[in-house]
C-alpha cells in the first residue's frame, strides 16, 4: 500500500501537460518599463493620438501607485524593468484569412485542443487566440457580424470600432485603478473586444483562449465586453503557458459593461503554469476583473477554475449600479505544491433591489495555501438589496493552508446579507470506505473533489463543465494518501 | 473460498490478532462474537485492507488469491465486501452516483462493458425493493445527514447492488433499533444463497436471532477460542464470555 509521502512525491513529478514551447520567430522589445517602449507599442500597433495619451497617463499613475501590503502572501521582489512588453510572432503581411497563419502557431493551438480551423473547432463556440501579446486568429467572425455581434482582437477593435472603444475604455477599471490595472493601461499589447448589440442573444460561445510562450515577457491583455439593451453573451477565457523556471507575470484587465437588461456570463479556466513542486517558476496571475451592471435588470455573472499559477491574485468584482440588477460569482481555486491564491469577488449594491450570490470553493493540497477574500457592501441607496455567501474549503493532506476573509459593509438597514463558511477534509476515511466500494484513490479523490465543487461546474458551459472536471482531477491526481 | 492462516497483525506497534485461522466455504454464514477489545472490528479491518494495520505474519487466500498482497480495492473488485460499522459521510456525491461509480469499477475489472444507464437503474430499482431501501435516499450525497439506522440500510443496499461473494458485516446490528434490525436482516436474509459466504460480526445473540448462523466463533484477545454452531451463541447469551476467558488463562498458564 502507498503511504501519504509517496503519493505527495508522486504529485510533485506529475507534469504539467501543457509545459511544451513553439519555435517561431519573434519581435521581441528590449526589455525596460519606461515611456518610450509605451510609444513604441502604441506605433506598433499603430494607435490613434488619444490612446496613446491615456497609455502615458496609466504610466503616470503607476509610477505613483504602491504596491499593496494586505494580501494574505509575501509579494515576490517584481524586477519589471527586465521585463520585456511587447512579444509577438513575427508576420511578413498583413493577415487574409487563416490559411495565412503560420502553421506552427496553428499547431500550438491545435496541441493544446484549440483548433482554429472553422471546421474542426467546436461548434457553437467562436475562439479569439492569443500568442503572447497579439491575437493570432479569431474563427466565426464573419458569422458573428451578420447578427451585429463584434467579436475581435482588442487592436483590431481600436482601428475599427474606435469610438465605442473609446467610449467604454477604462470606465470600469480605470487606468489608476490599482499599481497592476496603471501597468496594464500603460503596456496592454491585445486582448479581446466584444459588442453585442440591442436585443441579440449571441448565438455561440466566445472564447479566448490565452497562451504565453516567449521567455521574460510580461503579459497584458485587456479585454472589454459591452453588452447592450436586452442583449445575452457568455464568454468563457483559457490559459496555458510553457513550464520555465523563472516566473513569469501576467496582470490583464477585463472590464464589462451590462446594459439595460443585458445579460453577460463570464467564465474562466486558468491553467497556467504552475510552478514545480518546490515553487520555482510559474506565472504570477495578478489580474483585475470588473464588470458593471449599469442598466436596469442587467446581470452579470463571473465563474472562475484557477488551478494554475504560482500565484493566483484577482477578484472578479460587479458594480451593480442599475435598480434590481443581478451579480454572481462562482469559483474554484485549486493549490498544490506550493502554489497561492488570494482570490475572492466585491460586490457593490448601489441600485434599488440588487442582488447577488457568491459561491466559492477552495481546495488547498500539499503545501499549497488558498485565501478567500471578499466584500459585499451596500450603498445607503441599496434599498432591499441581497446578498448569499457561502464560502467552503475542502483540505488534502495536513500540510497546506486556508484562510476566508469577508467582508461586509452595509449601509442600508433594509439589506440582507448572508454568509456561510465551511471547512472540510478529505479523510482517509471516506478514502478507505470508496476503495471498499471498488474505488481506486484517484479516482476516489475525483468523485469527492466534483462532488465538491459540482455547483461551480454547473455554471459553466457543457463543453468546459467537462474540460474542467478533467482538469481537476489532473491537477489533483495523487494528492491523498 | 476464505482461508486465514495464523494471522498477526498490529496497529501503531500494538499486537491486536495473534493468529487468527479460520476457513469459509461457498454459502456459509460464520458469526464471530466476542467481548469488547478482542480484535473483530480488526479483522475485518485487516480483511478490506485498511492501511493502519500491519499484517506481521501469517496467510490470507480468496478463491486461491493472496489477498493481503491486493490493495483495498482490488479485494472489493475481485468480492470482498466490508459493510462499515461507521460508514463515511461524502458531502456532495450523490448515493446513486457513487454506486454507479463502484458497480462500474468491479464490472470493467473482471472485463465486462458499463452498465447503461438503463440498466443500471432497472438494477438499483430491484435491489432497491429486495432491502426495503427509501428511494430518497438514492439521490441524496451519501450518508450525509443518514439516521444511523440509515446508513447500515445503506450498507446493505450496497451490499445487494455490488453482489460480492463474501460479506463481512461488521457490527451492523449496533446502534439499531428492533425495527430496523429486522429490515436489515431480512436484507440479509434474501441476500444469502449457495454462492455467497457471509461473515457477521456482533456482540449480541440478538442480531442471530434474524440471521442463523452455520458456524459461530468467539474472539478473545487475538484468537478464536472457540467454535460451534447456533447453540454457542446461546450458550454466551446466557453465561457471557467470562468462562470462556478464565478457560484461555489457565490454558495460557499451563
Amino acid at each position: 500500500m502507498i503511504n501519504s509521502n509517496e503519493i505527495i512525491d508522486d504529485i510533485a513529478n506529475k507534469e504539467y501537460e501543457f509545459g511544451f514551447t513553439t519555435d517561431i520567430e519573434m519581435d521581441i522589445a528590449p526589455p525596460g518599463l519606461n515611456e518610450d517602449i509605451i510609444r513604441f507599442i502604441s506605433a506598433k500597433k499603430n494607435e490613434p493620438e488619444w490612446l496613446l495619451e491615456w497609455r502615458l497617463k496609466g504610466f503616470q499613475a503607476f509610477k505613483k501607485l504602491k504596491f499593496p501590503n494586505w494580501q494574505h502572501f509575501e509579494l515576490p521582489e517584481l524586477d519589471l524593468q527586465s521585463l520585456s512588453y511587447y512579444a509577438a510572432p513575427k508576420k511578413k503581411k498583413q493577415l487574409n484569412s487563416l490559411d495565412e497563419v503560420d502553421p506552427e502557431l496553428l499547431a500550438t493551438f491545435e496541441k493544446l485542443g484549440i483548433p482554429l480551423n472553422e471546421q474542426k473547432a467546436l461548434t457553437g463556440v467562436a475562439v479569439d487566440a492569443v500568442f503572447d501579446s497579439v491575437s493570432v486568429a479569431t474563427t466565426f467572425k464573419g458569422k458573428l457580424k451578420e447578427m451585429g455581434v463584434i467579436f475581435c482582437s482588442f487592436g483590431e477593435a481600436v482601428q475599427e470600432y474606435p469610438d465605442l472603444v473609446k467610449k467604454y475604455l477604462g470606465t470600469v477599471v480605470p487606468h489608476s485603478d490599482n499599481v497592476f490595472a496603471a501597468l496594464n493601461s500603460a503596456v496592454f499589447s491585445d486582448g479581446s473586444f466584444v459588442y453585442i448589440p440591442k436585443g441579440v442573444r449571441c448565438p455561440m460561445e466566445l472564447s479566448t483562449y490565452f497562451r504565453i510562450n516567449a521567455q521574460n515577457t510580461g503579459q497584458f491583455e485587456r479585454t472589454l465586453i459591452v453588452a447592450d439593451d436586452n442583449s445575452y453573451v457568455s464568454y468563457l477565457e483559457g490559459c496555458t503557458a510553457p513550464m520555465r523556471d523563472e516566473n513569469q507575470l501576467h496582470a490583464a484587465v477585463v472590464e464589462i459593461v451590462a446594459l439595460d437588461h443585458a445579460e453577460v456570463k463570464y467564465s474562466t479556466v486558468q491553467n497556467w503554469y504552475p510552478g514545480d513542486k518546490d515553487g520555482k517558476g510559474g506565472i504570477y496571475n495578478f489580474v483585475t476583473k470588473r464588470g458593471i451592471c449599469k442598466g436596469e435588470r442587467s446581470k452579470i455573472s463571473w465563474t472562475q477554475v484557477e488551478t494554475g499559477s504560482a500565484i493566483t491574485w484577482k477578484y472578479p468584482s460587479v458594480i451593480l449600479q442599475g435598480d434590481h440588477s443581478e451579480g454572481e460569482f462562482y469559483s474554484v481555486a485549486v493549490v498544490r505544491n506550493k502554489q497561492i491564491a488570494d482570490t475572492g469577488t466585491k460586490i457593490h449594491h448601489i441600485g434599488k433591489g440588487t442582488r447577488s450570490r457568491i459561491i466559492s470553493k477552495g481546495i488547498s493540497a500539499g503545501h499549497g495555501d488558498n485565501s478567500y477574500r471578499g466584500l459585499v457592501s451596500v450603498g445607503p441607496r441599496a434599498e432591499n438589496a441581497r446578498n448569499f455567501t457561502q464560502c467552503d474549503s475542502l483540505l488534502i493532506g495536513n500540510q497546506c493552508g486556508s484562510h476566508t476573509f469577508p467582508y461586509i459593509e452595509s449601509r442600508n438597514k433594509t439589506a440582507m446579507i448572508e454568509h456561510e463558511a465551511t471547512t472540510s477534509k478529505i479523510g482517509e476515511d471516506q478514502i478507505f470506505y470508496l476503495n471498499a466500494r471498488g474505488i481506486d484513490t484517484e479516482k476516489a479523490v475525483a468523485l469527492i473533489v466534483n462532488g465538491y465543487v459540482k455547483e461551480v461546474l454547473n455554471q459553466l458551459p457543457m463543453e468546459f463543465a467537462v474540460e474542467a472536471q478533467k482538469l481537476l482531477s489532473i491537477t489533483l491526481e495523487g494528492s491523498v494518501g | 473460498m476464505l482461508t486465514i492462516k495464523n494471522l498477526h497483525a498490529e496497529v501503531e506497534g500494538k499486537k491486536i490478532l495473534k493468529g487468527i485461522n479460520l476457513e469459509i466455504n461457498k454459502g456459509e454464514m460464520h458469526a464471530i462474537m466476542g467481548p469488547n477489545g478482542s480484535g473483530k472490528s480488526s479483522l475485518a479491518s485487516v480483511l478490506a485492507g485498511r492501511d493502519n494495520y500491519t499484517v506481521t505474519e501469517g496467510e490470507v487466500w480468496f478463491n486461491g488469491k493472496n489477498l493481503l498482497e491486493m490493495s483495498p480495492e482490488d479485494r472489493a473488485r475481485e468480492g470482498v465486501f466490508l459493510a462499515f460499522q461507521y460508514p463515511v459521510e461524502i458531502p456532495g456525491v450523490s448515493n446513486i452516483n457513487f454506486l454507479k461509480t463502484a458497480v462500474n469499477e468491479v464490472r470493467t475489472y473482471k472485463g465486462l462493458p458499463p452498465l447503461e444507464a438503463k440498466e443500471f437503474l432497472k438494477l438499483t430499482k430491484e435491489k432497491q425493493q429486495l432491502v426495503d431501501f427509501n428511494t430518497n435516499l438514492m439521490n441524496r450525497s451519501l450518508n450525509e445527514g443518514f439516521s444511523g439506522g440509515e446508513k447500515k440500510r445503506n450498507e446493505i443496499f450496497q451490499l445487494a447492488m455490488l453482489n460480492p461473494q463474501l460479506a463481512i458485516l461488521d457490527e451492523t446490528d449496533s446502534g439499531l433499533d428492533i425495527d430496523a434490525l429486522r429490515i436489515v436482516s431480512n436484507g440479509v436474509n434474501k441476500l444469502r444463497d449457495a454462492e455467497k459466504s457471509f461473515v457477521v460480526i456482533t456482540h449480541y445473540q440478538r442480531l442471530l436471532e434474524y440471521i442463523v448462523p452455520d458456524f459461530v466463533h468467539v474472539l478473545y484477545n487475538g484468537r478464536i477460542i472457540k467454535t460451534g454452531t447456533k447453540e454457542l451463541a446461546l450458550e454466551l447469551e446466557e453465561k457471557g464470555y467470562d468462562w470462556l476467558k478464565e478457560a484461555e488463562h489457565e490454558k495460557e498458564s499451563v
